[in-house]
């Protein structure tokens, strides 16, 4: 009895350390490239260039590296300035448009309403890089060209189909009654959806935020199309010119710390936001 | 009998037709944006494709001379061909990474939400921080590898990994596997959760190994859940640029050229604006088949128990 009770508990044993060896090692794998490029960002200029073994910095901590990333372009403030505007103006125009669109779809009856939402969702299938030229012509045409309003209003554009079926689908859980009550107590159309049903859509409205911004901030291929002068690049335009170097030298430090400025605002984001996160990623799996 | 329904009726579309143009009212943002940014683009692209179309200059009508013109363009079909060949591997590789992480992650253990986190991290990192990211470890003289697989003996001495293909192909696959892998590995958790415990318990005293259960119970189960994880893996796959365009710039011997990175060569490095609006028609087409056949799969999976 007792060394049967023995083998199973070893047995219980082997099974954990099999299992957090393999999650240990996953998770080595899948957190050493930040980490290493991390740690690699605060070596000195003396440093930056050669191999990272080891990646932390050997002769003292240093900022060298964000000094030469603010060396590029309009300074490394403006390019932050400029991701953020862009970022932050998709998540309100975004969360904007999608809450009046899916009050409308879940709460309304009119014509066409079925195919409009359709059509809605249906630009999920045609990619944006297959009409970025008539894009840039357009926005050209309505004075917009080279400039962080109009990727702003293209980024909108792009998380609409997500965000409206989201949102139609928020504010199609909500009970009628509460609606109805509210309306009986004098509370009407626009002052009804901000004062009584938009808290009660919260968890939609931060699950939209949140993807809204990290595709803003994240998005390269458009960005590189649509802006044409420097002082404009949002951040993944302007490493391309860090990437690419100066008179054939590239500055790896100024590499790093452009990866750690890029990355640490995601990372951060979703840590603190992860349970709306998921949710989104399920309601679109599920669908 | 008629009147009272002819009064019903008539009360209730009064209310109707008000709540109609409200309920226009609140969508029309939506869809002026729909409009301006996406259904008139389209247009315009097909409409651009039947040009010769300069950056400057008027552009001047060649018909469907554009079209055919793709057919014999050989630069085309290599980055056809390349971006298929990507497309495959790329995805058996995230399949073969994110299949066996679901099943480590599915049951409640201790831990195993911070294991989901850490691996779900690469995730939500743009494509273009984590290939600027991957380029430094893979370059020779101040990166990672070269030096690490030199010490290891793996490699003697540190070889460029980006100046070949075959090395610099794998290191690419191998970031994009780092960089979606957590993605697809929570796609099929949700197909792995759905399966009902029972079931799998039934099978079990009924005396079915571990193998077995998978091959006979968990696969087919998952049908439905791994057709959506393979055409978001595919569809993804075929519109990659960033990754080419960053870590190797095409290269070597501009042998990187996936089909969007070819359209902005076409459009904005050459400037042929109308031949490159063809090629995004070509683009279009392909992903909207691509879409109609998701379709079908996911309905075929529905059909099936």
């Amino acid at each position: 009895m007792r060394t049967r009770r023995e083998i199973r508990a070893r047995k219980a044993l082997r099974d954990r350390i099999v299992y957090h060896g393999i999650g240990i090692g996953t998770a080595f794998f899948f957190l050493a490239p930040f980490a290493v490029s991390f740690l690699a960002s605060f070596r000195p200029n003396s440093e930056s260039g050669r191999p990272p073994l080891p990646p932390w910095p050997i002769s003292g901590l240093s900022f060298d590296a964000y000094r030469a990333l603010d060396s590029f372009g309009a300074g490394i403030w403006q390019h932050m300035f400029n991701s953020l505007l862009v970022s932050i103006g998709t998540v309100v125009l975004t969360v904007a448009v999608s809450v009046l669109a899916g009050y409308g779809f879940s709460r309304y009856r009119f014509p066409f309403k079925n195919a409009l939402f359709v059509l809605i969702i249906a630009t999920l299938m045609v990619p944006f890089q297959s009409i970025l030229t008539p894009l840039f012509i357009i926005l050209a045409r309505l004075g917009l060209n080279n400039s962080l309003v109009g990727l702003m209003l293209v980024y909108v554009t792009l998380q609409l189909p997500f965000s409206v079926f989201m949102m139609r689908n928020a504010f199609d859980a909500v009970p009628k009654e509460i609606e109805e009550a509210a309306r009986i107590d004098g509370a009407r159309d626009l002052k009804l959806l901000v004062r009584v049903l938009l808290p009660l859509v919260m968890p939609g409205i931060a699950t939209v935020s949140i993807f809204a911004f990290l595709n803003a901030w994240n998005e390269f291929f458009a960005a590189l199309v649509l802006l044409s002068s420097n002082d404009n690049y949002t951040l993944p335009v302007l490493m391309t010119a860090v990437r690419a170097g100066r008179l054939g030298a590239i500055n790896w430090g100024a590499v790093q710390a452009g990866v750690a400025v890029m990355v640490v605002p995601c990372l951060f984001v979703f840590l603190l936001l992860q349970r709306y996160y998921m949710r989104g990623l399920m309601a679109g799996a599920v669908k | 009998m008629t009147t009272s329904a002819l009064t019903s009726a008539t009360r209730r579309r009064r209310p109707k037709r008000q709540a109609g143009w409200r309920g226009l009212i609140y969508i029309a943002p939506a869809m002026a944006l729909v409009t301006l940014f996406f259904v008139l683009p389209v247009l315009f692209t097909l409409w651009m494709s039947l040009h010769k179309w300069p950056l400057l200059g008027e552009p001047a009508w060649i018909g469907l001379r554009n079209y055919t013109r793709m057919f014999t363009d050989a630069r085309f079909f290599n980055a056809l061909g390349f971006t298929a060949h990507y497309t495959l591997i790329v995805t058996i590789a995230i399949f073969a990474v994110a299949f066996p992480l679901a099943i480590f992650v599915e049951k409640q253990r201790p831990l195993v939400s911070l294991y989901r986190t850490i691996v779900f991290l690469p995730v939500v990192v743009g494509l273009a921080s984590a290939s600027l990211l991957w380029v430094w470890l893979a370059n020779v003289d101040s990166g990672l590898f070269a030096p690490l697989f030199d010490i290891l003996g793996l490699t003697s001495g540190r070889i460029n990994l980006l100046a070949k293909f075959d090395t610099a192909f794998l290191t690419i696959i191998v970031m994009v596997v780092w960089k979606i892998a957590g993605f697809t590995m929570i796609i099929l958790l949700t197909g792995l959760q759905a399966i009902p415990a029972e079931l799998t318990e039934a099978a079990r005293i009924d005396g079915a190994g571990r193998w077995q259960r998978f091959r006979h119970l968990t696969l087919p189960l998952m049908r439905r859940t791994m057709a959506l994880a393979l055409i978001l893996s595919v569809t993804g796959s075929i519109l990659a640029f960033d990754q080419f365009y960053i870590m190797t710039s095409g290269g070597p011997q501009n042998k990187m050229i996936s089909v969007v990175y070819y359209i902005f060569n076409q459009s904005f490095v050459s400037f042929n604006l109308g031949y490159g609006a063809a090629l995004s028609i070509a683009l279009l087409l392909i992903l909207v088949t691509l879409s109609v056949v998701q379709l079908w799969l996911l309905k075929v999976g529905d059909e099936r128990p």
